[in-house]
């Protein structure tokens, strides 16, 4: 019967309509994007921050944190310390993106700014509600051992609030811990970059 | 950044124009054949008489007392031939279809525990610390890839299994590339968990699989589509059913997505971030949703032994959801750093979802207008308009949320994962789970063992969901108004979330009991097939009218 839907033109429509969803949400960007050019306050991850950038990864925080502020004329981000609005050259050294969807917990895209202390973020992983009360950020022990006594030599020991020490017990940053958090403290974007906006009007 | 506002806005123009150029190129002369088409389901038998295999003798009895007040004449002689040839079909697509749909019901169970655990997690923090693998952070992937890549996909693929030879009027040609096909899925699903729990995510949502078992994906997605491809080059019929453009499209789309997103080297930055959610929403758009219609589009006319609405209103809808839906993926970054030509594309894009979802339930809900009385007494029917009925109402939700304003205070909250939900459970899951209701006595050959099991399936997921859904979106909608509120501090947005988080895993854990009612009596319903075997069938073969007798009454 004329007029019908065929077997060709179903899957040569199917083929267009995919090809033209590609190009304009992977192809173009890819293009437009392709030439950014890394910010000059930006640093390259050293290896140990990337050996923590994939425990980042591992271990999913990006369920629940993002990183990526917004406008302060959508949300008051700014307000909250999360920082500038990001651009696209503030993730010019990133793979995987970890933008995230879910703000359970904070943005963490400046959080080195806003927690420069190791010995926090070290306590904090190990039991968040030791240090912010109604926290629901899940306890991360597997990044940590214990043993009797004080610490050995080269053990980077950790320093819990007195309520949740425990006398005469040593709990011991593993390696996983400490590059993790040599990669949160390495999330601080807070230099000035030029807004699309700054560009079109230059 | 000029030149490419102008080449997407042509390029807009351009594909738009495309597009009404390619429906009115193939309505025409079709609106001449469109009540035809739409008979296309029916043998000459048929058309009038209700069948719901998943129904009680006495209840079938009813459905077709509701639907039609006078029981269907059986003037058409149909030939013992003719029925043999339809025993035949069906028994073609029997064996793939079990397997697909056995691995289904068994990721759905594992798929959900592990939903449920996730859940827990989110208001005892503390619980289940101890191992590395059950932390929150690759439980909650681990849930997400299991229901969508495990239970959702295969559900979906067997019973478009069992679709295409009763579509195409032949038997299913190619068997075996699906039975290898949902093996090497299969296998590519439980690597890519363990690789999760293991700790070698990729780190991309929905996309966690490494690249080894996401092969395995690719491969086994072309291998199920296979047999649609063979069985439609020896068909019986002239025309295509809408199902069958739903599932072409689908069968092809999946596996050149999946090989796209997960091209090593390739993506970078806010590049793959933007490609992230090209895939995330086109695995929806492209994928889940034509599965998914493709059997409400079949099964909605054919319990009620009516024709649907409008057969040209079903096109429309196939065509504006595929070029419509495959461009929303943006509006998972709104005022994120990506650019802003690229975010309005996919907003205004969302909002023009209102065309196939306008198209979709007029026809499905005008269908069954009229005949709500027989969701009473058809299961199959139950869970397929409440499906169907829940599928509005998450596109026009969707739609609505991708505004600017609305998404300024339902991003990064739980009302997103309530919303996501509510399509890929409220409305895929209850119609696969109507679906195999209504395919499970046709592929074995004999009526499901307890009928209660039935109904107590459906009141645990319904009232599970209901649960779940009206308490997470009013928990993330205070979450997102919260967090908006300068004056509040950040932890004020976790605190209100609390209750409804707990409400929450109330909800989930009805549902995972209800899944397990629906595992059990699938499986008790399989391995009690000699048991029952020797018993008088309601059904089974003897519906489509014995084969050694004359009439082709049931």
């Amino acid at each position: 019967m004329k007029g019908q839907i065929t077997e060709f033109k179903l899957v040569s429509g199917a083929l267009v309509i995919l090809a033209i969803a590609t190009a304009t949400l992977v192809a173009m960007p890819y293009l437009i994007l392709r030439d950014v050019k890394p910010p000059a306050a930006l640093k390259p991850y050293t290896a140990q921050q990337l050996r923590g950038r994939a425990v980042y990864v591992k271990n999913g925080c990006i369920y629940c944190h993002s990183q990526q502020p917004r406008d302060p004329s959508q949300a008051p981000d700014d307000t909250r310390g999360w920082g500038r609005p990001s651009v696209a050259a503030d993730y010019a050294y990133d793979s995987p993106h970890l933008l995230g969807t879910m703000r359970t917990g904070p943005d963490l895209f400046n959080i080195a700014v806003r927690q420069p202390s190791a010995d926090w973020h070290l306590g904090h992983l190990y039991q968040p509600r030791a240090y912010t009360k109604g926290s629901i950020m899940p306890a991360f022990p597997f990044l940590f051992t214990k043993h009797n006594g004080p610490p050995a030599p080269g053990e980077k020991a950790i320093n819990l609030p007195p309520e949740y020490a425990k006398p005469g017990v040593s709990v011991i940053a593993t390696a996983q811990a400490q590059d993790l958090v040599a990669y949160l403290l390495s999330l601080d974007h807070s230099y000035p970059v030029l807004t699309a906006d700054d560009q079109v009007h230059e | 950044m000029t030149t490419s506002v102008y080449l997407l806005m042509a390029s807009f123009v351009l594909s738009l124009a495309g597009l009404f150029v390619f429906i009115a190129s193939m309505t025409r002369g079709l609106f001449g054949s469109a009540e035809a088409g739409s008979r296309v389901i029916f043998a000459p038998d048929e058309e009038n008489t209700t069948e719901d295999p998943a129904a009680s003798a006495t209840d079938q009895a009813r459905l077709q007392a509701q639907v039609r007040v006078v029981a269907p004449a059986s003037t058409v002689e149909v030939s013992r031939a003719e029925l043999a040839s339809r025993v035949k079909a069906d028994r073609s697509s029997a064996g793939p279809t079990l397997l697909c749909l056995s691995l289904a019901v068994a990721w759905l169970v594992l798929g959900s525990l592990a939903g449920l655990t996730a859940s827990l997690k989110m208001h005892w923090p503390d619980w289940l610390t101890g191992p590395e693998w059950l932390t929150f952070g690759r439980i909650r992937p681990a849930h997400l890839n299991m229901v969508i890549y495990g239970w959702s996909s295969l559900a979906g693929v067997g019973i478009a299994l069992w679709l295409i030879p009763r579509l195409l009027k032949t038997e299913l040609v190619g068997g075996w590339y699906a039975y290898v096909g949902a093996l090497v899925w299969s296998l590519g699903v439980f690597i890519g968990v363990l690789s999760i729990l293991a700790g070698y995510s990729t780190g991309l949502e929905w996309l966690e699989f490494p690249l080894f078992p996401a092969c395995f994906l690719v491969v086994g997605g072309a291998l199920m589509g296979v047999p649609l491809i063979l069985t439609l080059r020896n068909r019986k019929v002239q025309h295509l059913y809408v199902s069958v453009w739903y599932l072409g499209a689908a069968l092809i789309w999946f596996p050149l997505l999946y090989a796209v997103a997960n091209a090593p080297g390739i993506h970078f930055g806010v590049e793959q971030a933007t490609m992230n959610w090209w895939f995330g929403h086109n695995v929806l758009g492209l994928w889940f949703t034509p599965l998914g219609l493709a059997a409400a589009y079949y099964f909605i006319p054919k319990v009620l032994g009516t024709p649907i609405y409008s057969y040209n209103l079903s096109l429309l809808g196939f065509w504006s959801l595929a070029f419509f839906y495959s461009q929303v993926g943006g509006h998972h970054l709104i005022g994120g750093p990506v650019p802003t030509w690229l975010v309005t594309l996919s907003i205004v894009q969302s909002v023009m979802m209102i065309i196939p979802v306008f198209a979709v339930a007029v026809n499905q809900h005008m269908t069954v207008l009229g005949h709500f009385r027989a969701l009473q007494f058809s299961p199959t029917l139950r869970f397929i308009v409440l499906g169907a009925m829940m599928y509005t109402l998450a596109s026009v939700q969707g739609s609505i949320e991708a505004l600017r304003s609305v998404n300024t205070i339902t991003h990064f909250t739980h009302f997103t994962i309530a919303h996501a939900h509510l399509g890929l459970y409220g409305f895929f899951a209850m119609v696969m789970f109507g679906s195999i209701y209504f395919v499970m006595p046709r592929v074995i050959g004999h009526e499901w063992p307890y009928a209660p099991m039935i109904s107590l399936h459906f009141w645990l997921v319904l009232g599970g969901f209901a649960i779940y859904f009206v308490a997470l979106s009013i928990g993330g909608w205070l979450q997102g108004l919260a967090m908006l509120d300068a004056k509040q501090p950040f932890m004020a947005s976790v605190a209100v979330t609390i209750p409804y988080l707990e409400a929450r895993s109330i909800g989930g854990g009805m549902m995972v009991l209800g899944h397990l009612v629906f595992a059990c009596h699938f499986f008790l319903m399989i391995f009690l097939r000699k048991a029952t075997q020797e018993g008088p069938t309601r059904f089974g073969f003897p519906q489509l009218g014995p084969i050694g007798a004359t009439s082709g009454s049931t």
